[in-house]
């Protein structure tokens, strides 16, 4: 895997004829395919949304109950113009990216922490271990109940819920990172004089770093699941509200317009996640399926 | 730790310096205990001597315990019975002054070229000025002038070679371990390498112990070559290698009579165990 990497440039498949005429075919099939995908694309879209608005107005089915796109964006639109009972609807998406995102922080500190010192000590991990496995089969959702007991209906029960969800999917994976740390680098390190703090910091911790990063896109995603899920069972603001009111009112295109919003901002969120995944990453070799992408 | 100057064993240097990188592997015995819980006896009583600033090479079959026989002395493993003294004093621990070359690549894919051989000033607590310096000093002299800042994976095997040799040779270690470094490279690249090898080893003169289960390698390179018998491994013979240093192109030594003589002086000793390790192998899944 990695010796083949230095080599492999990728190209199309290369017609008869001079070069130059065979590159300009091929980027026409290149252009074309691209085309031929988005128009793909963009006719889904169209056949689902026009077929839901379609059969909403045919009244095939009720709108009442499953909303309609003209009417999710009317309701967007109000929601962004004149707010929710809550306040801005602003100030909603903000109170949950800040619970979400202080969850994150909160979740992923202490699973790597956790992890790479439970898989330095084979005692701490003999110890510990079983009393991780029995937390995590607990349905996590719930302890949002528990919390919420406990700490009221402000925006620390929220925290908590994102980050206990985070904090195991990025624990599992630093501790299986810090485990699997490759024995000869293991060795030369401490051959050459490393002490046990310098062989984590420049040896266990970026070795883990693979494993730890890979586990941040779920944990992301996690911790905005953690903060709504904490709203819906009760807050005075945030997204998860602005959901459970809706649908109190019977107002599925308020729910599907939250929605939307939800959605808009998980993808923000995860693209903002690939960005720092190619800085933190960037001594990794292309692989392969992302350079057969190109094409 | 000990002072710097204890690991500038050069041609100038004093003889109790030089006296320090003097290893000898004396009645060394390791047993593992099987997953099935029965003992299994790598090495039996094996003892040989490196002498300072001597390249030593150690042949065997395969699994006859040569890598086993190095952690000990490198201190990554201890002893079930014998001992291991450098310079002198009983291996207990990671041994000071030591570097390892491996066959895998040890180098941290994370770190550049010029990160990976900053390592070990790193690690010794080396002012940052003067470990770029040395480390820029060492990239030269491996000729990877010009390549700091690539990762491992955008070198070739041989480059990757060089950059660990760079790693292992910037502390200037007494003593240098290798273990089938050059084994995963193609065979000129190998020559090539083992050349370069040479050259560097007589600037700074640590005392090497090589494994290899290539006897040309070994007699074009050594000093003294031990042979070693199949599981449980121990001494067979040691030969002294008396061709002339320099010795210049591996390549090209390997045509001289004197070295054909001794090539198939040591073949003969080493050949009954290959073929016993070899018989008990395929016996195994007959």
């Amino acid at each position: 895997m990695r010796t083949a990497s230095t080599t492999s440039t990728t190209s199309a498949p290369v017609a008869d004829g001079t070069p130059s005429s065979a590159s300009a075919a091929a980027k026409r099939a290149i252009r074309r395919r691209k085309v031929l995908v988005w128009a793909g694309r963009l006719g889904l879209a169209a056949f689902v949304i026009g077929g839901w608005q379609l059969f909403t107005t045919w009244k095939i089915v009720d709108p009442f109950f499953f909303g309609q796109p003209s009417g999710i964006a009317k309701r967007l639109v109000d929601y962004f113009q004149h707010g929710t009972e809550f306040g801005s609807y602003y100030s909603n998406i903000w109170t949950t990216i800040e619970e979400a995102l202080i969850g994150f922080a909160i979740g992923t500190v202490a699973g790597v922490l956790l992890g790479v010192a439970l898989g330095q000590s084979r005692y701490l991990a003999d110890l510990l271990g079983p009393y991780i496995k029995i937390v995590n089969a607990i349905p996590r959702i719930v302890l949002g109940s528990i919390f919420i007991v406990a700490f009221g209906i402000g925006t620390t029960p929220k925290i908590l819920l994102a980050a206990v969800l985070v904090f195991f999917v990025v624990f599992f994976n630093a501790f299986q990172g810090a485990r699997e740390v490759d024995r000869n680098i293991l060795s030369n390190a401490k051959v050459l004089g490393a002490s046990r703090l310098q062989i984590i910091r420049h040896v266990i911790v970026p070795s883990a770093l693979t494993w730890i990063v890979a586990s941040l896109h779920s944990a992301l995603g996690f911790s905005i699941v953690g903060a709504l899920v904490g709203e819906v069972l009760g807050a005075r603001s945030g997204l998860g509200l602005v959901i459970t009111t809706a649908q109190n009112n019977f107002d599925p295109n308020g729910v599907f317009a939250t929605m939307l919003t939800i959605a808009v901002l998980v993808l923000g969120a995860e693209w903002l996640m690939a960005k720092l995944e190619q800085r933190l990453l960037s001594w990794r070799p292309p692989s392969p399926s992302e350079s057969s992408n190109i094409i | 730790m000990a002072a710097v100057s204890d690991h500038t064993v050069g041609p100038t240097a004093d003889r109790s310096a030089r006296e320090s990188a003097r290893v000898e592997i004396s009645g060394l015995t390791k047993r593992f205990l099987t997953p099935g819980g029965e003992v299994f006896t790598a090495l039996q009583d094996v003892s040989f001597t490196v002498e300072p600033g001597q390249f030593c090479a150690v042949v065997g079959p395969t699994g006859c315990g040569k890598s086993t026989t190095l952690s000990m002395v490198s201190g990554l493993d201890r002893p079930s019975e014998g001992s291991v003294t450098v310079g002198g004093r009983e291996v207990d621990g990671i041994t000071d002054g030591v570097s390892f070359m491996f066959q895998a690549d040890a180098l941290l894919p994370w770190k550049t070229v010029l990160g990976n051989v900053l390592m070990g000033p790193i690690f010794r607590g080396v002012p940052k000025q003067e470990a770029h310096a040395s480390a820029r000093d060492w990239l030269r002299r491996v000729g990877l002038t010009g390549f700091e800042d690539r990762y491992p994976h955008q070198l070739s095997g041989g480059m990757r070679k060089r950059v660990a040799m760079a790693a292992a040779l910037i502390n200037e270690p007494k003593i240098l371990m290798m273990d089938e470094p050059f084994g995963a490279l193609d065979v000129q690249t190998k020559a090539i390498m083992s050349t370069e090898l040479l050259g560097l080893w007589e600037q700074i003169r640590p005392s090497v112990i090589f494994i290899t289960h290539d006897l040309d390698e070994a007699v074009a390179l050594a000093d003294r070559v031990v042979v070693m018998t199949s599981s449980p491994g121990s001494v067979k013979a040691v030969f002294d290698i008396d061709l002339p240093r320099p010795r210049g192109s591996v390549q090209e030594i390997r045509y001289e009579s004197h070295f054909v003589e001794l090539q198939h002086q040591i073949w003969e000793t080493l050949r009954e165990e290959v073929e016993r390790a070899y018989a008990r192998t395929a016996g195994g899944k007959a």
